[in-house]
């Protein structure tokens, strides 16, 4: 049943990905996400659905307990900050060269290095160009409400699944933190099915199954890579999310994601009220990245300003899918500050509208 | 009597498992791993449980390990086959999971995710090939590597005031509670070869107990690494490896 409830955005992605249908999740506390393992604790969902989580030694640890669980068939997540994210990068890229689905969940904080407890989007790079080793791309899903954190975990294991590819969930310490309202799918199944390509066990008259990102052979893995890219070109004819606010008339365009955008949705509306007509786009998948999308609407806009909380990452995408045909400059806080929507507006019109 | 009447099923002393598979093996000639293999093998066939068993593939020599076991397989990043091996124990509790890694994996790289996995108890199989040496690199010193033992990283010998000491993993692992049985054990000699099989099959079985990590060491040789020659490289072993790393039970289950 849909159930309505209030929840602190961590602990929303917690019950979702338990009604997503999930089997396992492997996690390591750290700040600002440590409460989706303390709710899943606390409900501890193997008596709801037989759903296993367990506290790993380190993120490394819990990215190969998601690699081992994954590679059974298995819906596997896990999640992290910053900081861990970077350690699961070494097993992120092996799930992506088996071919494996599952789950990671980004919960931002400013870096680098140790940096701050405080809310982020400075991890936009390491998500959408690789992050770990190799040539592989993660589907990325930029949640910019409670609703949408709970909404993209059951979105994020059906893409997992559907491309045989690692999802990533990258949100920010402001999602995670703050309370909403928000509207709880129905329990969906966990997996039961024995895919062909999963260690279930070897069956009388079948080749045993053999998970690895391992070849020897240069022509080999030029066909991994060559498949892999492959998937990644229907990905991106197929899987491109975005909203836009106010664009039909505008004359200048926002373009941010997450809850930067939130907080550029105000500085929107207040720089309408002042007669500045500008609308924004909100890639809620930073990969694929709307980059048609953007080149179409920016074919009638004077300027383009980006708004990140970091020192202008998604800027660069932005400024690809123009191709230099249209001004595109950027303005963000970061360290863990929060842009406030007048400096937004007041960089608007200093970068793009006196620019 | 002719040589059809010798070939045949009631003569058969020795036959090759069918949970190896027909792949060449492509270790060195006189390697302990192929040998380590056959007995993790046959126990498995024995046991009657190739359909139930996954295992999980190391980086080091026997990182294509998945190529000569025919049963379902993973390959893991090099020292995370126990974090792999507890994913997959985790969701699929009723099926038998054995890791089979090198010293560097287990012991250097990979000693966080060996340590935890024993302390937590996972119901795997750890089967851990000690030959002192990084095989699959060249030769390098692993952190078992012996004092004075002579490596491409350490020319002049292990020099333990600046190289560290050697690990002795097993006797750690034992002291956790979460092992079950610990043994060391050698696959040198046909005695040996025999009791290791045993401890292998005897850890297999014990996994539906569900009674905690199992792990047996293998003390093996590398005679391409150690620069020996197959016989010599046995024969060093036995006077130099097993007083270090004494063979036996180190952790048996409490009767
Ligand atoms: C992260 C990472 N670091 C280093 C390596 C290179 N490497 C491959 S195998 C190996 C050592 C293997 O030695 P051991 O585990 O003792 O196994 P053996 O080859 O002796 O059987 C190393 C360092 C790697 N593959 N991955
Ligand atoms: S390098 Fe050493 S461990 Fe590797 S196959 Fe050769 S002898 Fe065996």
């Amino acid at each position: 049943m849909k159930e309505l409830r209030l929840m602190k955005g961590n602990e929303a992605l917690a019950e979702a990905a338990i009604r997503a249908g999930a089997d396992a999740y492997f996690g390591y506390p750290i700040t600002p996400q440590s409460e989706v393992i303390e709710y899943l604790m606390r409900e501890d969902p193997a008596r709801r659905t037989g759903m296993q989580v367990l506290q790993a030694e380190s993120e490394i640890a819990a990215i190969n307990m998601v690699y081992g669980a994954a590679a059974c068939g298995k819906k596997a997540i896990t999640s992290s900050s910053s900081p861990g994210i970077s350690l699961k990068m070494e097993g992120i890229s092996y799930i992506a060269g088996a071919e494996l689905p599952c789950v990671v969940v980004n919960v931002v904080r400013g870096g680098p290095g140790l940096g701050t407890i405080q809310p982020s989007q400075s991890d936009y790079f390491q998500a959408v160009k690789g992050g770990g080793h190799g040539d592989y791309k993660l589907i990325v899903l930029a949640p910019a409400t409670v609703q949408e954190s709970v909404d993209f975990v059951k979105l994020a294991f059906e893409l997992a699944f559907k491309y045989r590819n690692p999802v990533m969930i990258l949100s920010d310490g402001i999602i995670g933190q703050m309370m909403e309202k928000v509207e709880l799918f129905e329990q969906q199944p966990r997996s039961t099915h024995e895919y062909e390509w999963a260690t279930v066990g070897k069956k009388e008259g079948r080749d045993s199954v053999i998970v690895t990102s391992l070849q020897l052979q240069s022509e080999e893995q030029e066909k991994v890579n060559l498949r892999l890219q492959a998937k990644y070109r229907e990905v991106e004819k197929n899987e491109v999310r975005f909203e836009t606010y106010e664009c039909e008339d505008a004359e200048y365009l926002f373009a941010a994601f997450g809850s930067c955008a939130r907080i550029t949705r105000k500085a929107m509306e207040m720089a309408r009220a002042r007669g500045i007509r500008v609308g924004l786009i909100r890639p809620q998948t930073l990969y694929p990245f709307p980059y048609d999308d953007i080149r179409r609407l920016s074919e009638k806009v004077k300027g383009i300003l980006t708004v990140e909380m970091n020192a202008g990452q998604m800027i660069e995408d932005v400024r690809l899918a123009v191709c230099g045909e249209t001004p595109v400059e950027h303005f963000g806080r970061f360290g863990g500050m929060i842009p406030s929507p007048d400096e937004i507006l007041e960089a608007l019109e200093q970068k793009i509208i006196g620019g | 009597m002719s040589e059809n009447n010798i070939i045949c099923h009631d003569n058969l002393v020795y036959d090759k498992t069918r949970v190896m598979t027909d792949k060449v093996l492509h270790y060195c000639p006189g390697c302990g791993h192929g040998t380590a293999h056959r007995i993790l093998a046959e126990a498995i066939d024995e046991l009657g449980i190739q359909g139930e068993t996954i295992g999980v593939a190391p980086v080091g020599c026997s990182v294509l390990a998945y190529y000569y076991f025919d049963v379902d397989m993973q390959e893991a990043a090099h020292g995370r086959a126990p974090a792999v091996a507890t994913g997959i124990r985790r969701v699929m509790p009723e099926k038998y999971v054995f890791t089979y890694q090198g010293d560097g994996d287990l012991a250097a790289i990979g000693t966080a995710e060996t340590i935890h996995a024993c302390n937590r108890g996972e119901n795997i199989l750890i089967v851990f090939i000690n030959n002192g040496i990084y095989g699959m690199t060249g030769g390098q010193m692993a952190p078992t590597t012996l004092p004075g033992m002579k490596s491409s990283t350490s020319p002049r010998g292990r020099d333990t005031s600046t190289m560290g000491n050697p690990l002795k993993m097993t006797e750690l692992v034992a002291q956790l509670p979460g092992t079950y049985f610990v043994t060391r054990q050698a696959v040198h000699a046909p005695a040996n070869v025999r009791k290791a099989k045993r401890a292998i099959k005897k850890a297999l079985d014990y996994q539906k107990l569900n009674k905690g990590t199992c792990f047996v060491e293998i003390v093996s040789n590398c005679p391409s690494g150690w620069k020996m020659t197959p016989t010599q490289s046995n024969k060093w072993m036995e006077e130099n490896m097993f007083p270090f790393y004494p063979l036996g039970d180190i952790k048996v289950p409490e009767k």
